[in-house]
């Protein structure tokens, strides 16, 4: 890159300065201030939560202890337990309507650009407009409950987005163990795939982590208690109305994904595989799925990271305070700009940041590390 | 055989879940308030009572106007910076810019909730609370990284021989830009605009925090308030939700493949 003239390269720098000033600010400043802001005691004195120039002392990090263990604040975990059921169902629903429909769409069938634009036309809707939509659809004694009364079925008595109901309870107690055994599944997965593909570093750390996890669970994450009493949270039935209206607007970009994946896949390997007599089935069981595996990957993380910062579907389908279909997001809101307990905000908050760092910055790092290497 | 009526089956099932919503908020809108009961949510009106959408027109208008000014200031601006910030990293990339770039992306992916305290004081102190322009600046601040990142895949095409031939004619950074890079920039504006348009229309976190006067509200904390009112009769929120749809909803109908090119970048290789 010897043509670069150092007074061109200078003004390209001074160009995107701006930009990075900015972002540098909003960006980053603002989640350490934030940082900063979930260590200290703002909003637990109502009066100074307000106040021009509130008196703010450093607690350390009391306001993540509360949240996580003390008694007033069972709401945030259970808000916790719902964004994972909601997160593991979203995205299932958003793979698998939009993998069929790719798949029949795939086939070229009669009117095929009709039906694509239907089914990726909620995408350019605001979660707003389709929370209205479903919130009119999901009435208890209307809409969706109505449907079965039109081809002569008893109407249905779910209250959808108002239920109590809760299943598949565990004790917050049991949580660390149980996340212990879920991460290890998951190591001993990576760990095999590794020693298949002869990766066997890879492998020895992952099987290593495994055993040092597992050791961790049976000793001491048995014994570990964060409640003194067992305080049972599960997946709240009214999340099932959210789902499907979520399902409904976003699984035409796992469609739209997975259909530019398939439409690359050359039409040679599929006659080759039909030559050597493999079955339409063991067609996609064999060639198809394995070409599509990175595609839902890449699905997977962005509606993950979409899934974790619900915030609007859920405040224009059942209110932003309507407990049983309640996230960390809305609570953050809740918490920060209704209940003033703003230090709490920030606590909620920065951990919806850890969550959804968790996710991006590994597949930002794979995404621009194979654009190098290209 | 078996296969064509399982295909058309479950294109006719898909067309049925995706499509019952839009029926639903038609018949809706169409009725006359005291018509609409639950018990006979399907049934088409017996009256078309068009009412509904004069009477969302009126109360709706203002809050229209502000989201067609907000969202279009910001999306031009952001739209414009994100091509110069592109054009930067595509082809004049400073030492450390493989530093950076990642940096500038990940703003995109956070969860606002991570900074919207700081950014609530912000915006007041600077003396923008509560305004529409207060939104447009957090707007094209967070718009950057998904506009730079288009347009850089963008320039990324363009051969770096003409970027060369362009200096071999004398010109400069900025020459280069406006004679050779500009000019070829339309499609990968297009393709900003729509989106970033998308998004800031239908956006409702910092609208629903940053803006507090109903004088100043976009449509969607409009429409949210209003069907979120418990007394409220249906015909009005669905008239509103359509309404408060039909802009963004155009330019996906007219303009599909460059929304869909928008939706299919934001995973990051595009």
């Amino acid at each position: 890159m010897n043509w670069l003239k150092n007074k061109d390269t200078l003004y390209g720098f001074l160009v995107i300065l701006p930009s990075l000033v900015l972002l540098g600010i909003f960006v980053y400043g603002f989640i350490l201030q934030t940082f900063y802001t979930s260590l200290t005691d703002w909003g637990r004195d109502p009066a100074q939560a307000l106040s021009a120039n509130p008196q703010i002392r450093f607690i350390g990090f009391e306001n993540y202890r509360e949240l996580f263990t003390g008694f007033v604040d069972a709401r945030f975990r259970q808000d916790l337990v719902n964004t994972f059921f909601f997160t593991l169902f979203f995205i299932l629903g958003c793979l698998g309507v939009g993998l069929g429909l790719a798949i029949v769409l795939d086939r070229s069938p009669k009117g095929e650009g009709f039906f694509r634009t239907i089914f990726l036309f909620p995408m350019s809707l605001s979660f707003i407009v389709t929370g209205t939509i479903w919130r009119w659809m999901l009435q208890p004694q209307g809409g969706v409950n109505q449907l079965p009364t039109l081809v002569g079925l008893p109407k249905g008595e779910f209250a959808w987005l108002t239920s109590r109901e809760q299943i598949w309870q565990v004790s917050w107690n049991d949580l660390p163990f149980l996340t212990a055994l879920v991460v290890s599944a998951v190591l001993v997965f990576i760990a095999l795939g590794a020693f298949r593909n002869g990766e066997r570093r890879r492998g020895f750390i992952a099987s290593g982590s495994t055993a040092l996890l597992l050791l961790w669970a049976f000793t001491l994450g048995r014994t570990l208690q964060p409640l003194p009493y067992d305080e049972p949270h599960g997946f709240n039935l009214a999340f099932i109305g959210i789902i499907m209206a979520a399902v409904w607007q976003m699984s035409g970009y796992t469609m739209a994904l997975y259909l530019a994946g398939l439409r690359g896949i050359p039409e040679e390997l599929r006659e080759a595989a039909r030559v050597d007599g493999a079955s339409e089935w063991q067609l996609y069981q064999r060639i198809i799925f394995p070409l599509l595996a990175p595609i839902t990957l890449s699905a997977m993380i962005i509606l993950g990271h979409i899934s974790l910062k619900i915030f609007d579907l859920i405040f224009a389908m059942a209110g932003a305070d309507n407990a049983p279909t309640d996230v960390p997001a809305l609570l953050m809101y809740l918490t920060t700009f209704r209940a003033n307990q703003i230090a709490k905000g920030a606590a909620i908050g920065m951990i919806l940041l850890l969550l959804v760092a968790a996710v991006i910055v590994p597949y930002l790092y794979s995404q621009l590390k194979s654009e190098v290497r290209r | 055989m078996m296969g064509r009526i399982v295909q058309y089956g479950v294109l006719f099932l898909a067309t049925l879940f995706f499509l019952l919503p839009v029926y639903l908020v038609i018949i809706t809108a169409l009725k006359e308030p005291s018509a609409i009961t639950l018990k006979d949510t399907w049934r088409l009106p017996e009256r078309w009572y068009w009412e509904s959408f004069s009477q969302a027109w009126t109360a709706f208008l203002p809050k229209l106007q502000n989201s067609f000014f907000l969202t279009i200031i910001a999306t031009i601006l952001s739209a414009l910076l994100g091509s110069l910030n592109g054009y930067v990293l595509a082809k004049w990339k400073f030492p450390g810019a493989n530093i950076v770039f990642p940096l500038m992306l990940f703003g995109m992916f956070i969860p606002y909730q991570a900074v919207l305290i700081p950014l609530f004081q912000f915006v007041r102190d600077i003396g923008l609370g509560g305004t529409l322009w207060g939104l447009i600046l957090v707007h094209v601040v967070y718009g950057l990284p998904i506009t730079t990142l288009i347009f850089r895949n963008y320039y990324a095409e363009i051969p770096d021989e003409m970027i060369e031939a362009g200096r071999i004619d004398g010109a400069g950074f900025f020459g280069i830009y406006s004679r050779i890079v500009f000019p070829l920039s339309v499609p990968g504006f297009v393709v900003v605009i729509i989106w970033q348009f998308t998004q800031i229309w239908n956006e409702f976190l910092f609208a629903v925090t940053l803006v507090s006067s109903p004088a100043n509200q976009p449509i969607t904390v409009a429409l949210a308030q209003l069907a979120g009112g418990e007394a409220v009769k249906w015909n009005l929120p669905m008239a509103g939700a359509l309404l408060a749809a039909l802009p963004t909803l155009l330019v996906y109908i007219f303009l599909g493949r460059y929304f869909i090119r928008g939706l299919l970048a934001g995973s990051v290789k595009g």
